[in-house]
């Protein structure tokens, strides 16, 4: 009977070629959809877990109330002793300082006169250390775009944007002038190694990076750093195992209340990406039910065009003896081998357009001006194996609730009149 | 019940639902058919004999009175054994002939066993057999499309015959089909009834039906007004008028 149902199907193109096209349709937008949204969340995630969240923070009481406006002079104290817990307690999580701080750039003239300045978004790393993973995990030789990366203490990576601003080019020395953890007024020279561009536009505005020594020394600390990010060794954030290391950590410190006293922040916890991340999950659970709802819709009117068509047909089978729940199953099967074919055409479409968009993407930056959280300024999608089977829910629920929904005509169908229909 | 009729029906009336009240389309029929009839349910339109055809076919229930069909009462059967009893034993011969358009000869052929448990060997046998009763083994792969009218009712007889039902119903089979092609499907459904003794009843007002039957049972009005059994003299007159004589019949 499967063969007979697959022979009628392939034979009407009346009967197939419309739903198939609806459900390609809806499948290659919901894969595209998916990946496209995916992708970018991705790379907001990543994004905000390398430059600023991490997978797990450690930081002050007090920096975390005021985290907005990274106040150094409340960074965590005794940090090797701090590091060497966390790295004792959590060995499969990797272990970074990082200070972030605000700072004016001043490019001064021959003279040594100002001739341009531009605030900047300080991130200090362990750029310098023989065995130091920060280099690659921001991707900076990647993401050079003049000149090259720190080799030497007192030197410096700046944006490409704020050195055109600043017309600035690898090789010039610019002042750094920003504060002391103690409050102080601090200054410091740097030569700029090169120019870099981050691809998340709140740091392509206006940011630097520096060693972490070299920050530590103008700031005035010792054994201080005002954050400290953990990260799961496979790169991927787990918020359940995050949860975990967070909760522990906490319980741990959960005696200490002042504002120096540490506190871990997971991913989520920061730059409101809870809310953000819900938000957006919440809308990719409303889109695909709407759009499985649509396409049903969709293809109720064409199971119930196509059960016109095919009316004759249906009485035949009926006179001939078939049950009705028979002749509905039958409809079903068809609907799943159509919604079967529809969706694995439909996710062969949307994964090329996504691979599309994997490669190549859409630039967005100007739009993402005045964003405060790290959006990356170009949208890629993001091809991973949900992709290859999501349609396959909507492709196949639609189709099958369309017929469902059509061929329950069959049942109201009074037997009686067959004779008649067939006639006419 | 007489063990030799396979139908027999009892002071059956069947009423339809008209405005307020009730339009009695059958009024107390009492009628049996024997296996092997050849038989013709004749008469003017709204005369009852499509809805008495639609009863005998279980596609419909009796108002009262009793009518039963190979032992089964058709008024006591679910819809699910209507439909069985359908199944297995009653073929179906419309004016339209009704082929399934997508599906070849043979598969249209086919259809009917595909709900019994036929193997395929078994499926495929019964089709050839089938299509070489009605003349049609070399056409097994075309499509109703290809096909003229008359090839196409031979279809539609040998997907009714390709089961060996007990009964084969016939609403008004020729109604589309010149006089040359009447005859030739006429008496090919002839020598099925008489070589695999199946049950033919037509509902016709086709004159040219009415010649073959062997019994004629008049409706008017929904009452039987006169149920003969015809001589062979009075189905064949000596002069044909197009028809092809009775030894020309394939």
């Amino acid at each position: 009977m499967f063969k007979f149902l697959l022979k009628g199907i392939l034979r009407d193109h009346h009967r197939s070629l419309f739903p198939i096209v609806i459900v390609v349709l809806g499948v290659s937008l919901t894969v595209l959809a998916h990946c496209w949204i995916n992708g970018i969340l991705g790379d907001m995630i990543d994004f905000n877990a390398k430059y600023s969240t991490g997978h797990v923070k450690i930081v002050t009481n007090g920096y975390e109330d005021n985290m907005d406006q990274m106040p150094v002079e409340l960074a965590l104290g005794n940090v090797d002793e701090l590091l060497a817990k966390v790295r004792k307690d959590y060995p499969k999580m990797e272990w970074v300082e990082r200070i972030r701080f605000g700072g004016l750039i001043d490019a001064p003239d021959n003279k040594g006169e100002t001739r341009a300045q531009g605030p900047a978004l300080g991130l200090a790393v362990d750029l310098l250390s023989p065995d130091t993973k920060e280099v690659e995990r921001l991707n900076i030789n990647k993401s050079i775009v003049r000149g090259k990366s720190p080799e030497k203490n007192g030197e410096i990576l700046i944006s490409d944007e704020l050195a055109d601003k600043l017309k600035v080019i690898p090789g010039q020395i610019v002042t750094l002038m920003t504060s002391t953890m103690y409050g102080s007024m601090a200054m410091q020279n740097y030569i700029v190694s090169g120019t870099i561009k981050f691809g998340v536009t709140a740091m392509d505005k206006g940011a630097m990076i520096l060693d972490i020594t070299d920050a530590k020394y103008v700031m005035d600390m010792q054994d201080e750093v005002s954050e400290i990010l953990g990260y799961f060794s496979n790169g991927i954030y787990n918020n359940v195992s995050a949860t975990t290391v967070q909760n522990r950590f906490n319980a741990a410190y959960k005696d200490s209340t002042g504002e120096f006293a540490p506190v871990m922040l997971k991913l989520r916890d920061q730059n409101e990406l809870a809310s953000m991340l819900d938000y957006i999950s919440r809308m990719i659970s409303i889109f695909i039910s709407v759009f499985v709802l649509a396409m049903s819709i969709v293809l109720w009117n064409a199971g119930l065009l196509g059960g016109l068509r095919r009316y004759g047909e249906m009485g035949l089978r009926l006179a001939i003896g078939e049950f009705k729940g028979r002749v509905y199953r039958s409809l079903i099967y068809e609907s799943v081998i159509v919604g079967f074919i529809g969706s694995a055409i439909g996710t062969i479409i949307g994964l090329g357009a996504a691979f599309y968009l994997q490669e190549v993407g859409l630039d967005f930056s100007d739009l993402m001006q005045n964003a405060t959280v790290l959006w990356p300024g170009v949208f890629r999608a993001k091809i991973t194996l949900p992709a290859y089977y999501i349609g396959f829910i909507p492709g196949l629920i639609s189709t099958v609730i369309g017929t469902m929904l059509s061929g329950i005509g069959i049942y109201k169908r009074q037997t009686a009149q067959l004779f008649k229909e067939l006639e006419t | 019940m007489d063990n030799s009729n396979i139908i027999q029906i009892e002071n059956m009336w069947k009423q339809f639902p008209m405005g307020g009240g009730k339009f009695t389309a059958l009024e107390n029929i009492n009628l049996t058919f024997g296996k092997g009839e050849f038989a013709g349910l004749v008469g003017p339109s709204g005369s009852g004999k499509t809805t008495l055809l639609n009863i005998i076919g279980s596609l419909d229930v009796p108002t009262k009175g009793s009518t039963i069909i190979l032992d089964k009462s058709i008024s006591d059967l679910t819809h699910k054994e209507a439909a069985q009893l359908r199944n297995h034993h009653l073929g179906f011969i419309f004016q339209t002939y009704n082929l399934l358009p997508v599906y070849t000869v043979f598969e249209n052929v086919e259809y009917p066993l595909l709900l019994l448990d036929y193997t395929s060997d078994e499926r495929h046998k019964a089709v050839l057999d089938a299509l070489e009763w009605v003349g049609l083994s070399d056409k097994e792969k075309s499509r109703p499309a290809q096909l003229s009218g008359g090839e196409s009712q031979r279809v539609a007889i040998a997907r009714a015959m390709v089961k060996r039902p007990e009964i084969v119903l016939a609403d008004e089979p020729t109604a589309n089909l010149d006089a040359e092609n009447s005859h030739h499907i006429l008496q090919m459904m002839e020598k099925l009834n008489k070589e695999l003794e199946t049950t033919f009843i037509f509902a016709t007002h086709d004159e040219k039906v009415i010649k073959y039957i062997r019994r004629k049972i008049s409706l008017l009005d929904g009452k039987i007004e006169k149920d003969e059994h015809l001589e062979m003299g009075d189905r064949r007159p000596e002069t044909g008028d197009g028809r092809p004589e009775t030894g020309g019949r394939a």
